[in-house]
């Protein structure tokens, strides 16, 4: 396809738009849907998925777009394509309702994503806070320097010099403030001369967000040496972060710098009618724009093939990360790496040996488009993402968290306390949803599959909603919010959110059997209440259809809190959804048998409790 | 997926290499276009910036870091020798006299006046870029490097750890099937390409070590031996630069499978050449694999015609008769013919619905396997 033959951005973007394709180009799959205006509003229609081709032997990731929308063309029924040229704009005033599109958008995380680093003067400060604006503009942050990292100079400068970073954030300084430390890193990198990842022959763009008075500085430093691009301040004074501009210069530089090195993109870049978005950043605009509307606190995770990504709104504060190597193909391995094999062992309702489990996890890692094909194969990929999952929210909530170095007012009762700053925003039991995204949650065989696997990784207290993503369709949905808010807010809301329904997980231990809380639960008219009691060890399911509301009550043990105190009573409206209501009875903090019996038996006893497997268990 | 298929490993008799030698940073090219060059030659050399000291004077000397010009004993761009005075103050009292010495021997590279600190660099480090393969120089890459041309035999693994390295195609077992152990490698094979069958475990890999052998090549490894040679979990494949040795090589995957028939009679045939192994895999962002070439040399039928073999072509998609290697359990390793591609979506025992196809084994039991879980025997 030549670019020529494409019409032009700003001519696609202003026609009405009532066919739309939009794909995501992820580190393993090229994924395509097709959205159409449906009477009054937009529905997403077909999808259509593919290789996604930035390696060898393609090196050209149009091609595993085109492969995609071509499997679109034959689900559809609709003509995209002419010869390698996306039909643009579609001929339905030509009598050709069935014959092309009105644009074609784009997010990508192939080759490898947008790849960061970040420097800062303080670690915990404006070291945090630029890696805070990375993560949100979508990147991996491969490493945080600042001058008090416990690392010697030189040790620094040939960590510069060894990595090759997509681009660097350098801040350091409140507006005002001191200009030595961020002098100091500047000379650090311009010492080490760093080289872009893609690309020998230009010049490694570097965002400059720190103290204004140090830009002067700044330029002549590594003006010659980088792309220097100077914004303000992400941290003007220290109660306040300003992520903002940086992050929008981020992604300027994805778009003008990487996406252009990144094979096949200059191409891509032609094709689409709005900016090409790094697909974390797409997701996590989704996932904010739900938390404001609905007024919630919410964790989505984006579980893919190389990383997973975290996002959090915690009143109203939004956080992202990413675990770049915690993922289920290419990084399946590393995984096992750091959760260790008797963490996935756990979570495996048979026995295995180790050597097999081994063998099978390398070979994932070593042909990571391959899919399970027996339910044994199934079920440790299901364990493995357990551990991924967890692995992940930990690492998040380390990362989320309120801003340190800050003067607090405190009352008596704050001292007695001893809250610090900086403490982590994720709370569990203020958490109201959970939100499911990427292969594994999204194409379970089984919904319930989903559910349990947030739930057990999870482990969330008190009442929360859990939902997927149905086909994983929010990356596309961020993008084409930055087009047709009408049409992302109409696909999201009837196509792409999947309710799954509420766990409710009363906090405390006890042993199994043991009453951990009576519940009774007021379904609407024309269904008898359930009553009965939750024993500790015990895992029940209600089912509760998406659009049905109940009321349950619990009167739990005296050592059991939900939320309101230890023994104290609680009354809650739950919401349903593709699987029903949860009762988790199994404790928080979630122990599984140590003894390997023991183990297995429970696990087998809660997936038939909620039928989380055919057959076999 | 309709037109997804996974590429497979080329395992092919004749084929066209060119491989870019480039270093890593702008340098000299030692090699000139239509020069014949040998694995060892270098074709480029390069100078490796030396490391960075930081010396922060204004502390040393105490003094203002605005004032440290005012001290020093070298300027930006001078040499110093190690342990030499870069700095030092002028007391009243030569008693309080307080030096500044150099950490290493290099040059002065910067002053800053806002720090306070002196940036001093260590000599160049030479770099060369070795042209790995024997083969002709086809392409000039100024200041950057050569492509190297040459006509092989090929065989791509799955899997690798260790850097390139050359030597004599040795087989140590008669048959794919076997498994290749310690007592097999012997002294002679020092410096040598050791090609096993099915398996290889711990010991035979302590043994290569002792021995000198330059590399291994099996169908496949335990998780758990990789990770005794290793030290560590290998956590992401990208390889290449572990320096275990000698460079490994796995052709089918992990655990005790058979090399696959062509692979195995491919490298049975070239014994006793002169082969390059590069043990690097990339399964990620670009992917690289590792690999096994055997130029064609003087000796073998149409030798010195590196132009005239075409490279492989590109596939578009998986054809029925097409050789395929299952590489997902339960059926994993095993090799089969395409016999039937129906459109359909079908369920498969995870209640996953997906496309699929049908495999034909050579002892006549067909398979259902989804097609992300085969990949095309190419070459």
């Amino acid at each position: 396809m030549t670019g020529s033959a494409q019409p032009s951005r700003q001519m696609t973007a202003a026609q009405p738009l009532h066919v739309i394709i939009a794909t995501d180009c992820g580190s393993t799959t090229t994924k395509a849907i097709l959205i159409e205006k449906l009477g009054n509003e937009y529905r997403q229609t077909f999808r259509g998925e593919a290789p996604t081709t930035v390696e060898a032997p393609f090196e050209d990731v149009t091609r595993g777009v085109l492969n995609s929308l071509a499997e679109l063309e034959e689900l559809s029924g609709r003509k995209i394509l002419d010869g390698e040229r996306i039909i643009t704009p579609n001929r339905a005033a030509q009598g050709e309702p069935r014959v092309g599109v009105d644009i074609y958008i784009s997010t990508s995380s192939a080759g490898g994503g947008l790849q960061m680093m970040v420097a800062g003067a303080v670690q915990s400060m404006t070291g945090e806070s630029a890696q805070r604006c990375a993560l949100g503009a979508g990147a991996i942050v491969m490493d945080v320097l600042a001058s008090n990292d416990g690392r010697l100079p030189h040790e620094k400068i040939e960590r510069i010099r060894s990595l090759r970073p997509d681009m660097i954030l350098l801040s350091g300084g409140t507006d005002g403030g001191t200009v030595t430390h961020v002098v100091e890193m500047a000379e650090y990198i311009s010492a080490a001369e760093p080289r872009p990842r893609l690309g020998i022959s230009y010049q490694l763009p570097l965002i400059y967000a720190g103290n204004k008075d140090a830009r002067d500085r700044i330029t002549e430093i590594l003006g010659g040496k980088t792309s220097l691009v100077i914004t303000d301040n992400i941290r003007p004074v220290l109660e306040r972060e300003n992520l903002g501009p940086a992050r929008t210069k981020i992604h300027d530089l994805f778009l003008e710098h990487v996406m252009a090195q990144a094979p096949g993109y200059k191409k891509l870049l032609e094709w689409t009618g709005a900016p090409i978005m790094p697909t974390p950043a797409a997701v996590g605009l989704i996932m904010e724009t739900i938390a404001k509307k609905e007024n919630l606190n919410l964790i989505g995770v984006d579980i893919g093939g190389a990383t997973t990504d975290v996002f959090s709104v915690f009143g109203g504060v939004f956080n992202r990360t990413v675990s770049a190597n915690l993922g289920l193909s290419y990084s399946v391995s590393n995984v096992l790496a750091e959760a260790g094999l008797a963490s996935i062992l756990r979570w495996v309702p048979f026995t295995i040996e180790e050597q097999t489990l081994r063998n099978r996890i390398k070979n994932k890692m070593i042909r990571p488009t391959t899919i399970p094909q027996t339910l044994d194969e199934l079920q440790i990929e299901q364990a493995i993402a357990r551990e991924a999952l967890r692995l992940a929210l930990a690492h998040h909530a380390s990362l989320a968290t309120g801003l340190k170095g800050v003067q607090q007012e405190r009352t008596i009762s704050d001292i007695f306390e001893q809250k610090t700053s900086g403490e982590s925003l994720i709370d569990m039991l203020q958490l109201d949803l959970i939100v499911g995204s990427g292969g594994i949650l999204s194409h379970a065989p089984r919904r319930v599959q989903a559910m349990l696997m947030m739930v057990d990784a999870y482990e969330p207290l008190g009442v929360t909603r859990l939902s997927v993503d149905s086909i994983f369709m929010m990356p596309h949905l961020g993008v084409l919010s930055t087009v047709n808010e009408q049409a992302a807010t109409d696909v999201f809301v009837r196509d792409c959110m999947i309710y799954l329904g509420t766990c409710v997980a009363p906090i405390g231990r006890g042993k199994d059997g043991e009453r951990c809380a009576d519940y009774t639960i007021t379904f609407g008219e024309g269904r008898s209440p359930e009553c009965g009691t939750l024993a500790f060890g015990d895992l029940r399911l209600f089912p509760l259809g998406r659009d049905d509301r109940a009321q349950i009550e619990l009167r739990p043990a005296k050592q059991v809190d939900l939320g309101e105190g230890k023994g104290v009573s609680v009354t809650r409206d739950v919401r349903g959804g593709e699987v029903g209501l949860l009762l988790d009875g199994r404790g928080r903090p979630l122990q599984l048998p140590t003894d390997s019996q023991k183990r297995l038996a429970a696990l087998i006893r809660w997936h038939r409790a909620v039928d989380l497997y055919p057959g076999k268990s | 997926m309709g037109h997804a298929y996974t590429p497979g490993l080329t395992v092919t008799e004749r084929t066209v290499i060119r491989k870019p030698r480039l270093l890593p940073i702008p340098g000299t090219v030692l090699a000139k276009a239509g020069d014949r060059v040998r694995a060892e030659t270098v074709v480029a050399r390069a100078e490796l910036p030396g490391k960075v000291h930081v010396v922060n004077v204004a502390n040393l000397l105490g003094v203002a870091p605005d004032e440290v010009r005012d001290y020093l004993v070298k300027k930006e761009g001078e040499a110093v020798s190690q342990d030499e005075v870069i700095a030092e103050n002028r007391p009243f009292i030569k008693w309080f006299k307080t030096e500044v010495r150099s950490p290493i021997r290099g040059k002065v590279e910067s002053v800053s006046t806002i720090t306070g600190q002196m940036l001093l660099r260590e000599p160049p480090r030479p770099l060369e870029r070795l042209a790995y393969v024997d083969g002709a120089v086809v392409d000039l890459h100024p200041a950057h490097g050569v492509t190297v041309e040459t006509s092989c035999s090929m065989v791509q693994g799955i899997f690798g750890i260790g850097g390139e390295t050359w030597g004599e195609l040795v087989m140590a077992v008669d048959s794919p099937e076997k498994t290749l152990s310690a007592s097999q490698l012997l002294p002679t094979m020092k410096n040598k390409i050791v090609a096993g069958g099915a398996f290889l475990g711990i010991e035979t890999m302590k043994r290569a070590r002792e021995i000198g052998v330059a590399a291994l090549v099996v169908g496949g490894i335990h998780d758990k031996d990789l990770r005794e040679l290793l030290g560590y979990d290998l956590g992401v494949a990208i390889t290449g630069t572990e320096q275990v040795g000698f460079t490994l090589v796995i052709t089918e995957g992990f655990g005790t499978i058979p090399m696959a028939a062509k692979t195995f009679e491919l490298l049975a045939g070239h014994a006793g050449q002169k082969a390059s192994i590069s043990g690097a895999t990339q399964i990620r962002a670009g992917v690289i694999r590792p690999e096994i070439l055997i130029p064609w040399t003087t000796g073998s039928p149409d030798a010195g015609s590196a132009g005239r073999a075409v490279p492989a072509t590109e596939r578009s998609g998986i054809r029925i008769d097409d050789h395929v290697r299952v590489i997902r359990d339960p059926l994993f390793g095993r090799i089969g013919r395409v016999t039937a591609l129906p459109t359909e979506l079908r369920q498969i025992e995870t209640e996953s619905v997906v496309r699929v196809l049908v495999v034909t084994f050579a002892d006549g039991t067909s398979a259902v396997i989804p097609r992300a879980n085969v990949e095309l025997m190419e070459g």
